[in-house]
């Protein structure tokens, strides 16, 4: 496994209660690594501080615990190494598509001209198959245009890690798969570290190599840790096919549906949260392997988990 | 059936509205006919107002008249009491854009300051809430007194009666660009002056741009009472003026030319307004 690009190492969020004298966790003793090149989502349902955390990767905001390492740098605030990609577009509205691009790309590249900053933003645009739309408002392109400028805006700026802010839920099924096949297709092209919050079991089957399982909040923390055990070359109108596929997609669907709710508040939690079970979903297998040394928390999935 | 454009609708609307008025305007001025059998040496004397009860308003025929005489010759100089129009109306659009103009500079930057600082944004909210609701024309006696120039002061009134809504707006403007903008601007580094410039000000300029259109429109309001108080040129001071040469006529004509001024100034705004909008 190459090496750790991101290291999360126990994350939390709390705030003080709005009349008591206590404080409100909202997850606590978050920690994963993400490798270089790797593509990991997290699921979980809403409330659990997914966005929280996601913002925490990108430095707009402050864990009240622990540290995020990114290439062996403490996070401390935005950096052009951490692209985000937004839940809504955010791009400017009174920028056409090619100068939303253009205003990353000077950022990023101060000593350019202009023409070339108007070269790199065109080949990014291009890429995303937007090319004819560049002198169009946000206002003027559709929702998954949109979303796709906003790509093209975190792919030109060449970052160390992409972070996605479930950034197609608020399109159409029909636009988000064409969507999702573009990341697919630029994912094919360059390993892109990319960290992405989803709510989609299947786009996360599609995309990532890992998924992160996050139980319900309050107290919310990662339950597991799954493999992705489809084979890499994926596509969407085939994936399902697959024999993994099932086993993997009731496991997230049971995850998100039962379990996230029963380990809530940290039932089942193993002692150490270094310690994350790892589950690797494959056709034919029934309970799948636990790791963890724990044997409390072990039994505490195996009795969550249906045997089908 | 034909069908008319709604413009075009509208456009014959006001003409017939305009028609209207004018027929009743000059029929409600114009005399009774002769009064009298008058010797006419005394008719002449006494005037038309009294020998054939003609109305002392001049009707639209005769302002017509005097609007074509200073529409042929607006810019004639004959002295500090008779200059053409087109000089007055030059005088005060000149105070006008000078007051504004300073008032701008000032009041964008305030309103920056606010907007972006929430602790600047309540130290100053009381001294704004008092200065606001002060007619501007109420300073004119401490700006008489302490700039010692009545044309500059007439510049300070409409300084300090643009200032409140430009500030106000800006602030608000400035403090509800949108969070994810922000953010786009912090993850791409740009700096604060850059996300000021290319980030803040775009976002903020449609509500920036609507309080500079308000403010306009207040100056212009208050440039006519303002040059009343401190006299010698300006189109307010040819309105008191003509009062003063009981020329109604010509009283009438100023306020027709304030009111065109007055809309192609807001006009002008309208259409920096439309350069810096966008759609969301």
């Amino acid at each position: 496994m190459p090496p750790a690009l991101i290291k999360v190492e126990g994350l939390a969020r709390r705030f003080p209660e709005p009349r008591g004298r206590g404080t409100l966790t909202v997850f606590e003793k978050i920690w994963f690594d993400v490798a270089e090149g790797e593509f990991v989502c997290i699921i979980g349902h809403s409330g659990c501080g997914k966005s929280t955390i996601l913002n925490i990767l990108a430095g707009l905001d402050e864990p009240s615990e622990g540290v995020v390492i990114v290439n062996g740098q403490q996070v401390q605030g935005p950096s052009l190494d951490r692209a985000v990609i937004f839940q809504g577009h955010a791009l400017m509205p009174w920028l056409s598509a090619l100068a939303n691009v253009e205003l990353a790309v000077s950022s990023r590249h101060r000593d350019w001209s202009s023409a070339e900053v108007r070269a790199h933003a065109e080949r990014y645009l291009d890429l995303v198959h937007l090319a004819d739309a560049r002198f169009k408002k946000p206002s003027q392109l559709s929702g998954g245009m949109r979303q796709r400028v906003g790509i093209a805006r975190a792919l030109a700026i060449e970052p160390k890690v992409m972070l996605m802010d479930e950034p197609f839920s608020a399109l159409d099924a029909l636009t988000r798969g064409s969507l999702q096949d573009e990341v697919v297709a630029i994912r094919s092209r360059s390993r892109q570290t990319t960290f992405m919050i989803t709510h989609d079991i299947d786009e996360a089957l599609l995309l990532a190599d890992r998924i992160l399982l996050m139980t319900n909040g309050p107290s919310a923390r990662i339950a597991e840790i799954v493999e992705n055990t489809l084979p890499t070359d994926r596509v969407r109108s085939e994936m399902h096919k697959h024999p993994n596929y099932y086993p993997l997609r009731n496991h997230l669907l049971d995850f998100l549906v039962v379990r996230s709710r029963e380990l809530a508040g940290g039932v089942g939690a193993p002692d150490d949260p270094r310690q994350v079970p790892v589950h690797r979903p494959v056709a034919g297998a029934m309970i799948h392997a636990l790791p963890s040394r724990d044997e409390k928390s072990a039994e505490a999935l195996r009795l969550a988990v249906p045997t089908r | 059936m034909s069908r008319t454009s709604p413009a075009l609708a509208a456009g014959a609307v006001s003409a017939l509205i305009l028609i209207v008025f004018l027929v009743l305007w000059q029929f409600a001025v114009s005399g009774g006919g002769t009064a009298q059998n008058l010797d006419p040496e005394y008719a002449k004397l006494v005037g038309a107002t009294a020998s054939q009860g003609k109305s002392a308003m001049p009707g639209p025929l005769d302002v017509g008249a005097t609007l074509w005489k200073h529409l042929r010759d607006p810019f004639y100089d004959n002295g500090p009491n008779d200059k053409g129009v087109g000089i007055q109306l030059a005088y005060s659009i000149a105070r006008v854009l000078i007051g504004y103009g300073l008032a701008v500079l000032v009041a964008i930057p305030l309103g920056f300051l606010i907007g972006m600082s929430p602790l600047m944004n309540r130290a100053l909210d009381p001294f704004i809430q008092i200065l606001k609701p002060i007619s501007p024309l109420a300073w004119m006696p401490l700006a008489l007194y302490t700039i010692k120039d009545s044309s500059l002061s007439a510049i300070f009134v409409i300084f300090i009666c643009s200032l409140w809504p430009m500030m106000i707006n800006t602030a608000f403007g400035v403090a509800s660009v949108r969070k994810e903008w922000l953010n786009v601007a912090k993850t791409l580094e740009l700096g604060s002056v850059r996300t000021a410039w290319r980030v803040i000000l775009p976002a903020a300029a449609p509500t920036i741009l609507t309080g500079m259109r308000i403010s306009i429109g207040i100056a212009w309001l208050v440039i006519v009472a303002a040059e009343m108080l401190v006299g010698g040129t300006g189109i307010g001071y040819f309105v008191w003026n003509e009062w003063n040469n009981l020329s109604i006529t010509n009283v009438i004509n100023a306020i027709l030319f304030i009111g065109v001024v007055g809309m192609v100034l807001d006009q002008l705004m309208a259409l920096l307004q439309r350069l810096v909008s966008y759609a969301e």
